[in-house]
């Protein structure tokens, strides 16, 4: 049996070169917006929270839980509704 | 059930890394924010499916709190202010990690989660501290200077010699709570001393950076609960600001160890010689040498944002183009506070970003320009980088004003910007400075045009 933190660290490497790869075609004019997003997304902490928040055990992890949750999605709403809010803003020249 | 949970992860991964792809154009970037988005619902929604949940009620309350507070500041925050924004979002995001990786310590937890609790700790609470003074700085509630102060390294060696320390510590013994707060204490002394001896100026890379790690403390929390879709976020957000922070350190021509161990030009001396004198220009003076000309190219700062004159800028634009001249704007990487600042300014005066030129596609083109309009922008227009190997910022690549017919500065007055550093573009023949507030000037440009 091989164990998990293999498979982990598989998923790590390939999403690091994918990374890569993806944010070398982002366009200088789009880097704000990108940067945003790029909090948005890594507001991803709040579903790792979630279970933890959501034990019922009224001990100190579940605290810890729902702090995360509430700050993991200050980062998720906000970060989509500003990124969002830029990009409606980019327009092409008319004719 | 779990495994369905598990797939449901699989289609969020799939449609981040399809969101991110779409953010590769303007023309289909929004869409790609909302399949982004689309995707952490999808992830969300899972991780509510999860057996282990017993109780909704915290989750649900931090869930509406953290929501509203997040669709408050994006409602209400200035383009000139995203910056900030952005520094405090990262500096919550790193916090959550903290907290993730705290709650998920348990008795029965293995060496190697142990480590990766030890890593979401770490870089979740300098990302914290270091954002939120990286925060400071930005809105300039601290000052936004370089502090450095004699054995700052050393006492950052030990900072970061108690970190490891108390890790391995924690690690052979995790009952003996002590050790853990000793690295989350250090953790977050660190992130502050990473941040306050860089100044206002180098704060792009330093904001790409923290985005970084705010990517890498969700990544390590993933691993402290094992969880992949955490991984697979994290990582892109990581790899993300790694690459945002090599091109800002390459448009400054500085490493990456330059920009934050050693305050800006503290080391070197400017032996920048200035020759010429400063040849002043009214607006009205000013006004008929613009309305002669056909090729316009516009070269924006920080200082624009300071002036909040990116309408009046688009203003001026429109006129010009009615008066029959191209008109393009010239965006150097470094220019404002964070990368891509002054396209953001700009895009929300309604300029089109197709005449938004990066400096390698403008500085060619520059020798057929007939005024180049300088607004609140220094270093990155200086010609020393180019000329002078004594100037602080030899070596950097700046843009080319000075290969146009004629120079407009628009500057607030002769003391110097913000590294203090020479810059013999006010001094040549073909210069021309516009004393006062950069809105003010243009409005009055404005005024004479119409």
């Amino acid at each position: 049996m091989i164990p998990a933190v293999v498979f982990l660290t598989f998923i790590l490497m390939l999403s690091i070169f994918l990374g890569f790869e993806l944010i070398n075609k982002v366009p200088a004019t789009l880097h704000t917006p990108l940067m945003s997003g790029a909090n948005a997304i890594s507001g991803i902490t709040v579903v790792g929270a979630i279970s933890l928040a959501g034990t019922g055990n009224q001990d100190l992890a579940n605290w810890l839980g729902a702090g995360a949750v509430a700050l993991a999605s200050i980062n998720v709403v906000g970060g989509y509704l500003v990124t969002d809010r830029m990009l409606a803003m980019f327009k092409k020249k008319e004719g | 059930m779990d495994t369905m949970i598990q797939f449901a992860y699989v289609i969020s991964a799939g449609l981040f890394i399809f969101g991110l792809k779409q953010l590769g154009s303007p023309a289909t970037a929004r869409r790609g924010n909302m399949i982004s988005s689309t995707g952490m619902l999808v992830a969300i929604v899972a991780a509510l499916l999860d057996q282990g949940i017993v109780d909704y009620q915290w989750i649900v309350i931090g869930i509406v709190v953290g929501g509203a507070i997040g669709a408050g500041a994006a409602r209400m925050v200035q383009m000139t202010s995203m910056p900030e924004m952005v520094a405090l979002f990262n500096g919550f995001g790193g916090m959550a990690s903290l907290l993730v990786g705290w709650a998920a310590l348990s008795p029965d937890a293995g060496t190697f989660t142990l480590v990766t609790i030890i890593l979401s700790i770490l870089i979740g609470g300098l990302t914290f501290t270091g954002s939120l003074v990286a925060y400071g700085k930005l809105s300039e509630t601290i000052g936004s200077g370089a502090v450095l102060f004699s054995g700052q390294q050393v006492v950052n060696s030990l900072i970061v010699l108690g970190i490891l320390g108390g890790a391995v510590m924690f690690c052979l013994d995790p009952s003996n709570l002590t050790w853990l707060f000793v690295v989350i204490a250090l953790s977050l002394v660190f992130g502050i001393m990473a941040v306050i001896p860089i100044g206002g100026a180098d704060m792009p890379v330093v904001i790409s950076l923290l985005n970084s790690y705010s990517g890498l403390a969700a990544c390590a929390a993933g691993f402290a609960v094992d969880n992949n879709i955490l991984i697979v976020a994290g990582s892109l957000v990581g790899a993300s600001g790694i690459i945002l922070t090599q091109i800002m350190c390459k448009a400054m021509n500085r490493s990456l160890s330059n920009v934050l161990f050693s305050g800006f030009g503290s080391g070197k001396q400017d032996t920048t010689e200035v020759e010429g004198e400063i040849k002043p220009i009214s607006v009205e003076d000013a006004y008929y040498v613009l309305e002669a000309a056909t090729n316009v190219a516009i070269i924006p700062g920080y200082g624009m944002a300071v002036a909040q004159a990116q309408h009046v800028v688009k203003e001026l634009t429109e006129l010009l183009e009615q008066n029959g001249a191209e008109v393009n704007f010239g965006i150097h990487p470094v220019a404002g506070r964070m990368p891509g600042h002054m396209n953001v300014l700009l895009a929300e005066a309604d300029v089109p970003y197709d005449q938004l030129l990066e400096m390698d596609d403008i500085n060619p083109r520059m020798e057929n320009v007939d005024v180049a309009i300088v607004i609140g922008a220094n270093d990155v227009v200086n010609p020393a980088a180019r000329e002078n190997e004594g100037s602080p910022i030899y070596g950097m690549p700046v843009i080319n004003v000075d290969a146009a017919r004629t120079v407009f500065v628009l500057k607030r007055s002769m003391a110097s910007g913000f590294a203090g550093i020479e810059n013999p573009l006010f001094y040549k023949d073909n210069t021309r400075m516009l004393f006062g507030d950069a809105k003010e000037s243009i409005g009055g440009l404005i005024r004479e045009f119409s």
